[in-house]
C-alpha cells in the first residue's frame, strides 16, 4: 500500500504540473489549447537538447526549457491567437487553431528530433529502499520535489504578485479587469507565455524519468485535459486536485485491476461521465463559468 | 517596361521550359522509373516502426540511383519511393493502398501493425499488389491469402526459440508477461505465454497491460514484480517504451531476466535505461557486427548520411525493398504481374548481400503459414550490453 500511495503522490505531482499552464491559458482568454502537450515536449527536447547532447548542467537546460517556451508561447498568442480572436467571435476558431497548431508543432518536432524515444542521463544516482514495501529512485523523489516547488511558486507568484492579480482579475471578469486598468492584451500575452512556460517546465523536468518522443503531445494533451475537467476549467486549486486525482486513481486501479486486465482507464473514463453529469463544472469550477 | 522587354523575357522563359521538358524527355528514355510503395506508421508514439522503413527504403533506392539504377530483364529503372503514413489508424492504412492502387504501384512495403495490414488486404488483392508487412496475423499468409509476405520473424517463431534458450541456458523456470492494450502486443502476448506453457514454464502474470502512451512504468509494473519471475517478457513492445520498462522494472528491485520479440534500438535503450538495460534480450536483422557484410556496413554509412542517425530497426527493415527488386530480377514478367511474382517465389533464391558467408535471400513460411510467404531473414537473437547488442545465437525460420 506504501507502494501505491507513493506512486500515486509522484504521479498527482508531475499530472498538477501539466495541467496548471492549460488551466491558466484556458482561464485567462477560454482558449483551449490542444497543443499544450506538444509544448511539453518541445521542453523535454530542449532539455535533451542541452543536458544530454551538449552536457550543459541541468539546471542550465532547465532554464533554457522555460526561457524558450515562454517565449514561443508569447509568439503564439500575439500572432495566432490574438489574430483570431479579434478577427472572429465563434469560440470554435480558436479550438481550430489550437488542433491545428497542435498538429504543426508534431510535425516540425518529428522533423527536427526524429521518431526517436529520447533519455538523458539520470541526475542522482540510488534508490530508497524501506524494506521492499516502498522503493522509490533518488531522482524521482527530486523531481517530485521540484514538480511540487514549482507549483508553491507558482500559486504563491499568482497569488501575491502584481501580474498575478492582474492575471486573476482578468479571468474573473476580463471586462472589469480592463475597465480598473489591467493591459488586457500584455497580461493575456504573458498568461499565454506562462502556461507554455509551465509545460516546458515540466517537459525539461519529466525528460530525466521517462524521456521523450515526438508522438507524446496528443495522449499528454488529453490526460491535461482530464485533470482540467475533474478539477474544473480555469480553476488553478482545481487542476493541482485533478492532477493528484487522476495521479491516484491510476496508481490504485493498476494495482487493484490489474488481474483484469487494462481496465484501469476504462473505470477511471467511467467514473468521470458519471461525475461530470452529476457536476459538470468540476470540482471547484463554478456553472456559470 | 518596353515590348521588346516583355517579349524577350517570354522567349528566355519558353526556351527554359522547352529545355527542361527536353532534358526530362531524356532522362526518361535513358532510364524507367519503378515506383515501389510504403504504408505504415511514420508519426505518433509508433513512428519509429515506420519511419525505419522509409528511410531504410530511401537509402537503398538514393544507393541503386547513384550507380544508375537497377537491370531488371532488357530495361533500368530508377527506383521512386512512395510513402503514405497511415498514422497506426486501419482506415488510412486502406485510404494509403488507395493511393498506391492510384499510382499504379504493384508493391509495397509495410503497413507496420496487424489491423492496418488486415484491413489493407482486400485493396491489395482486388488490385494485384503484393505488399509486405510488419504484423503477425497468419491468416494474412496461409491460402487463401496471397498477396502478403511477412517481412521479418513472427513472435510465434522466435519466442520459443528464446524461452528455450532461456530454460536450458539461464535457467528460466517462471515467466510474466507484460503488454501494451493494443492488438499487436496482446497477439504476441497471448502467443508467447503458449509457447511457454508449452516449453513447461510456469507462467505466473499474463493479465498485465498498459496504454502505449503510458509515461510512467511503475505503477504498472509493481504487481507484476510482485509475482518475482525469472523472466519478464515485453510482449510486442514499441522501442520507445522498452527502455521505460527495462528502467522501472529495475529500479524496483527486479533483477531477473528482461526479454522481448521485437526489435530494438541500442542508443535508445543506453540513452532511455542505460546500464539498466545490460542483459535485456530483444531479436534483430544482420545486427551485430560480426556477422553484417561490408555492403551493410555501406548501408549504414549511407542511412547515417542521408538521415543523422542509424536505426537499429533497419536491420531488419533493409531487407523487403532487396527482395521485390531481387525477385524481380529473378523473373521481369513480374514487374506488372504479381501472379509472376508469386510464381518466382517458389524457386527464388540470391545472395544475402547484407551477411558475411553464404547466406541467401529466399522466401520461407511453409511450417508456419504452408505457403512461402515470409522474407527469410536472420533470426539473431541479442543480448543488450553498453551501448550495443551482442549476439546470443543465431536461427533460421523455415
Amino acid at each position: 500500500m506504501e507502494q501505491v500511495i507513493a506512486n500515486g503522490l509522484y504521479l498527482g505531482a508531475q499530472y498538477a504540473l501539466i495541467a496548471l499552464g492549460l488551466t491558466l491559458i484556458f482561464a485567462l482568454m477560454n482558449i483551449l489549447n490542444f497543443a499544450h502537450g506538444q509544448l511539453y515536449v518541445l521542453g523535454g527536447f530542449v532539455t535533451y537538447t542541452i543536458y544530454g547532447q551538449l552536457e550543459l548542467p541541468f539546471v542550465v537546460a532547465l532554464f533554457a526549457a522555460a526561457v524558450t517556451l515562454a517565449v514561443i508561447g508569447a509568439f503564439i498568442e500575439r500572432f495566432l491567437f490574438r489574430t483570431v480572436i479579434k478577427r472572429s467571435i465563434r469560440e470554435e476558431s480558436t479550438m481550430l487553431l489550437a488542433a491545428g497548431l497542435a498538429f504543426f508543432l508534431d510535425a516540425v518536432i518529428l522533423l527536427i528530433f526524429g521518431e526517436k524515444q529520447r533519455g538523458v542521463p539520470k541526475l542522482i544516482n540510488g534508490i530508497f529502499n524501506w524494506d521492499f514495501r516502498l522503493v522509490m529512485p533518488y531522482d524521482r523523489i527530486l523531481i517530485g520535489f521540484l514538480a511540487i516547488l514549482s507549483i508553491v511558486t507558482f500559486v504563491l507568484y499568482m497569488q501575491y504578485s502584481k501580474t498575478g492579480r492582474a492575471m486573476r482579475a482578468l479571468a474573473q471578469d476580463r471586462v472589469a479587469a480592463q475597465l480598473m486598468g489591467v493591459n488586457v492584451e500584455r497580461y493575456s500575452m504573458i498568461g499565454f507565455a506562462l502556461g507554455a512556460m509551465l509545460a516546458g517546465v515540466v517537459g525539461g523536468l519529466l525528460v530525466t524519468i521517462t524521456g521523450v518522443n515526438s508522438g507524446i503531445g496528443g495522449p499528454i494533451s488529453i490526460k491535461a485535459f482530464m485533470m482540467v475537467m475533474i478539477g474544473g476549467a480555469g480553476v488553478i486549486s482545481g487542476a493541482i486536485a485533478g492532477g493528484f486525482i487522476l495521479g491516484m486513481m491510476e496508481s490504485v486501479g493498476l494495482t487493484v485491476l490489474h488481474s483484469y486486465g487494462d481496465i484501469t482507464y476504462l473505470v477511471i473514463f467511467a467514473s468521470l461521465m458519471v461525475f461530470l453529469s452529476i457536476r459538470p463544472q468540476g470540482l471547484m469550477g463554478k456553472p456559470w463559468g | 517596361m518596353s515590348k521588346a522587354n516583355v517579349f524577350s523575357r517570354r522567349t528566355v522563359i519558353s526556351a527554359i521550359a522547352v529545355a527542361l521538358a527536353g532534358s526530362m524527355v531524356v532522362a526518361g528514355a535513358s532510364a524507367k522509373e519503378l515506383k515501389i510503395g510504403f504504408v505504415g506508421v511514420t508519426s505518433g508514439p509508433a513512428a519509429a516502426w515506420g519511419t525505419s522503413n522509409v528511410r531504410s527504403m530511401k537509402t537503398s533506392a538514393a544507393w541503386i540511383n547513384e550507380t544508375g539504377g537497377v537491370k531488371i530483364g532488357d530495361e533500368t529503372y530508377q527506383i521512386t519511393i512512395v510513402t503514405f503514413d497511415d498514422q497506426k489508424d486501419p482506415k488510412r492504412a486502406i485510404a494509403g493502398m488507395e493511393k498506391m492502387v492510384q499510382e499504379g504501384i504493384h508493391y509495397v512495403v509495410g503497413p507496420n501493425v496487424d489491423d492496418g495490414a488486415a484491413a489493407v488486404r482486400p485493396v491489395a488483392e482486388k488490385n494485384n499488389i503484393m505488399y509486405f508487412p510488419y504484423a503477425f496475423p497468419k491468416s494474412l499468409y496461409q491460402k487463401p491469402a496471397s498477396n502478403a509476405v511477412l517481412g521479418m520473424i513472427a513472435n510465434y517463431q522466435s519466442g520459443p526459440a528464446i524461452y528455450k534458450y532461456l530454460r536450458d541456458e539461464r535457467g528460466v523456470k517462471t515467466v510474466a508477461f507484460i503488454a501494451a492494450n493494443e492488438s499487436d502486443p496482446l497477439s504476441q502476448r497471448d502467443g508467447g505465454v503458449v509457447a511457454a506453457k508449452a516449453l513447461g514454464l510456469e507462467v505466473v502474470a499474463d493479465k498485465d497491460t498498459y496504454q502505449n502512451d503510458t509515461r510512467d512504468f511503475v505503477p504498472v509494473l509493481t504487481p507484476v514484480l510482485r509475482t518475482k519471475p525469472d523472466l519478464l517478457v515485453l510482449s510486442g513492445v514499441a522501442p520507445g517504451n522498452a527502455p521505460l520498462l527495462i528502467r522501472a522494472a529495475r529500479e524496483l528491485g527486479y533483477t531477473g531476466l528482461i526479454s522481448t520479440e521485437t526489435a530494438q534500438d541500442a542508443k535508445v535503450l543506453e540513452e532511455g535505461a542505460g546500464e539498466l538495460a545490460n542483459g535485456f534480450i530483444s531479436v534483430g536483422g544482420a545486427s551485430t557486427p560480426e556477422i553484417r557484410s561490408e555492403v551493410m556496413e555501406e548501408f549504414i554509412e549511407r542511412y547515417i548520411k542521408m538521415f543523422g542517425e542509424y536505426n537499429d530497426e533497419s536491420n531488419t527493415k533493409v531487407y523487403a525493398l532487396e527482395y521485390i527488386i531481387e525477385t524481380l530480377k529473378a523473373n521481369p514478367k513480374a514487374i506488372d504481374d504479381v501472379s509472376e511474382f508469386k510464381k518466382t517465389m517458389e524457386t527464388f533464391s540470391a545472395p544475402n548481400p547484407y551477411m558475411k558467408g553464404d547466406a541467401v535471400l529466399k522466401y520461407v513460411g511453409m511450417t508456419s503459414f504452408g505457403q512461402k510467404r515470409q522474407v527469410s531473414v536472420p533470426m539473431v537473437v541479442n543480448e543488450y550490453r553498453d551501448g550495443k547488442f551482442i549476439t546470443l545465437f543465431i536461427a533460421e525460420v523455415d
